[in-house]
């Protein structure tokens, strides 16, 4: 069961920040230096300099562009706790909660942060927190069903367990 | 309330009286097909235990092998074999190896999609199916994986938009200028995460073909689904391919939409998009002159026997510019028999055109016909993105099968009413 509450130093990025920002194609066929080079075109330092929890901020339509799953797949490699933006396209955000990554909509959060500021998330309630300026906002919290997804750590994590189970209680029991 | 074609199709798959935009409705799936992404589905299944390793309805999905067919190299030679073992060890009922053709061709025509359907698949333009009344779309690997041992997916209800397009069509433009048009007019965000509906009098003329073509690109606007009013030709068609039964799901009187927008296209040019966005749309006078290097027609957009023919009357008596070449892919199998059947493909080669095998090859510079550093191309697919057909440097201009035949023959991009 993952934790729904987040806290962590957020980076912050503009507008229609797209998938070949966040991996860039080049290095797709390898994902050691994919995640090396995350961000890059947007923010050299990121890859090298985030910390699991980070938290990522951004602008409107976070992750448009192609349809690849490895965006929300990096962000995750590299242990960022989640993404909230002013929006999402829809393929990242569907790919987000299919492998159990952390997002939030919320509506003025790229204006109430600045690079470098604590942050902290309860993705339950949809609010967030800036711990250095006391601002306080609410965003738009996931249906609980994608909730679900998250809290087990993704689709497939939820089909591993589901299908495990099932084939324990089909196994006939072991000999007394 | 009454509700549009999206609203009507994801309550009667989630079970429910009605829905409303916003909503997160849990659907049951009616068709999942899988391309070259079946390989990463398949590697998933192999996580479950050996027992488990089911999909919930074998006739329900469908793998096809049309991205990188037949095999350029090795790597995607396993990549397809991989995905026939699946295919045999899930006991699908529907295969389609590399001779079939291009996904979105091969299951309109084969009779796998019925109006009031909701379809999903590993590809972006799974859109396609609108044409038919049927919802598609696009989804990850991962989600794939879910689809084939649930049967079901989640969904966000979007908004619905519409668009009222006043006709018909001038001679010498197609339904492809018409979707170019509204992609320069609205731009590349217009239908983001929403379900658009063409409707009006331009629509009921248009044959299913030319309606495929504008379903396929609305997800160039964004859109989650494309759909054109279904009708009694949808009817005709889909009967004509299946003994399935059916029934048109079309918008109420009083159903709501986000915006409406009247469009008339009596009056419409032939549409060129320049590089690199399928948004940064011309008129042909503004770009006529232009030369090009490749000009291809195929793909899912404009592959169909109806663009063929389009192509061969204007090649018709015509060769192929000596500094251009003109490649052909007709979108599947059947295509490219009926093609030759109507004596197009005679007439391709005659204007010395190079005739190739159906698949996706070209379309996204997958292999077959890449483009060299600083080359121009002008395409009758849907991306023209900076490398989508090779070079970073090269340059895709996309439009309508008759203008890409004019072209060929001309050597540089050409209005193709100079050929009526
Ligand atoms: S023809 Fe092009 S756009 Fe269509 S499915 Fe193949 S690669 Fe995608």
């Amino acid at each position: 069961m993952k934790e729904l509450k987040l806290k962590g130093k957020v980076w912050v990025f503009g507008d229609d920040i797209d998938t070949d920002i966040i991996t860039p194609g080049k290095f797709l066929s390898n994902p050691k230096e994919l995640a090396e080079h995350a961000m890059a075109p947007a923010d050299k330092s990121f890859a090298k300099g985030v910390k699991p929890g980070d938290i990522v901020v951004a602008g409107r339509n976070f992750g448009c562009g192609s349809s690849r799953e490895t965006a929300p797949e990096v962000l995750q490699m590299l242990k960022v706790g989640g993404v909230v933006a002013e929006g999402f396209a829809r393929i990242f955000f569907r790919n987000s909660i299919a492998i159990g990554f952390p997002l939030l909509e919320c509506p003025g959060v790229h204006a109430a942060f600045q690079g470098g500021q604590e942050a902290e998330i309860d993705l339950e309630k949809g609010t967030i927190r800036n711990l250095a300026t006391g601002a306080a906002l609410h965003g738009r919290p996931l249906d609980p069903m994608l909730l679900q997804s998250i809290r087990e750590g993704g689709m497939m994590e939820v089909l591993r367990r589901e299908l495990r189970e099932k084939a324990k209680a089909l196994r006939p029991p072991a000999a007394p | 309330m009454g509700q549009t074609i999206a609203e009507k199709i994801l309550s009667s798959h989630g079970g429910r009286e009605s829905v409303s935009p916003g909503e997160i409705v849990d659907c049951r799936v009616d068709l999942a097909m899988g391309h070259i992404a079946m390989a990463r589905v398949a590697a998933n299944f192999a996580m479950f235990p050996r027992e488990l390793r089911r999909v919930w309805d074998p006739e329900r999905v469908i793998a096809l092998e049309d991205h990188f067919a037949p095999a350029p190299d090795e790597r995607w030679a396993m990549a397809q074999k991989i995905i026939r073992d699946f295919a045999r060890q899930m006991g699908l009922k529907h295969f389609y190896d590399v001779k079939a053709g291009i996904c979105h061709q091969v299951l309109p025509e084969r009779g796998h999609i019925l109006p009031g359907m909701l379809v999903v698949g590993t590809d972006s333009h799974t859109t396609s199916y609108g044409a038919l009344g049927a919802a598609g779309t696009g989804i990850g690997y991962t989600e794939m994986t879910w689809v084939l041992v649930k049967g079901r997916l989640w969904f966000r209800v979007p908004q619905s938009i519409r668009f009222d397009i006043t006709g018909p069509l001038p001679a010498g433009v197609y339904s492809k200028d018409l979707m170019l048009h509204l992609l320069g007019r609205f731009g590349t965000e217009a239908a983001q995460y929403k379900s658009m509906e063409l409707h009006g009098s331009a629509i009921r003329a248009m044959d299913i073909s030319e309606r495929m073509t504008l379903s396929n690109m609305s997800l160039e606007m964004g859109a989650k689904f494309g759909f054109t009013l279904p009708d009694s030709k949808v009817e005709d068609y889909v009967r004509n391919r299946s003994r399935e039964p059916f029934t048109l799901v079309t918008p109420d009187g009083d159903a709501r939409y986000e915006a409406v927008h009247p469009v008339d296209a009596r009056g419409l040019e032939p549409q060129v998009a320049c590089p690199h966005s399928p948004g940064n749309v011309k008129p042909v006078s503004q770009v006529a002159g232009t030369p090009v290097h490749q000009a291809f027609l195929g793909s899912c957009t404009n592959g169909r026997l109806e663009d063929l023919r389009v192509a061969a009357r204007i090649l018709e008596g015509h060769t192929v510019h000596p500094d251009t070449r003109l490649l052909v892919s007709p979108a599947s199998a059947r295509v490219y028999r009926d093609a030759i059947g109507e004596g197009i493909i005679s007439t391709l080669l005659d204007a010395e055109a190079l005739v190739m095998n159906p698949g996706c090859g070209p379309c996204f510079g997958a292999h077959m016909g890449l483009l060299a550093p600083g080359e121009k191309c002008i395409s009758t697919g849907n991306r023209n993105f900076k490398g989508r057909m090779g070079a970073e440097s090269a340059e895709v201009y996309l439009a309508s099968p008759a203008t890409v035949a004019a072209s060929a023959v001309r050597g540089k991009i050409t209005d193709p009413r100079e050929f009526q």
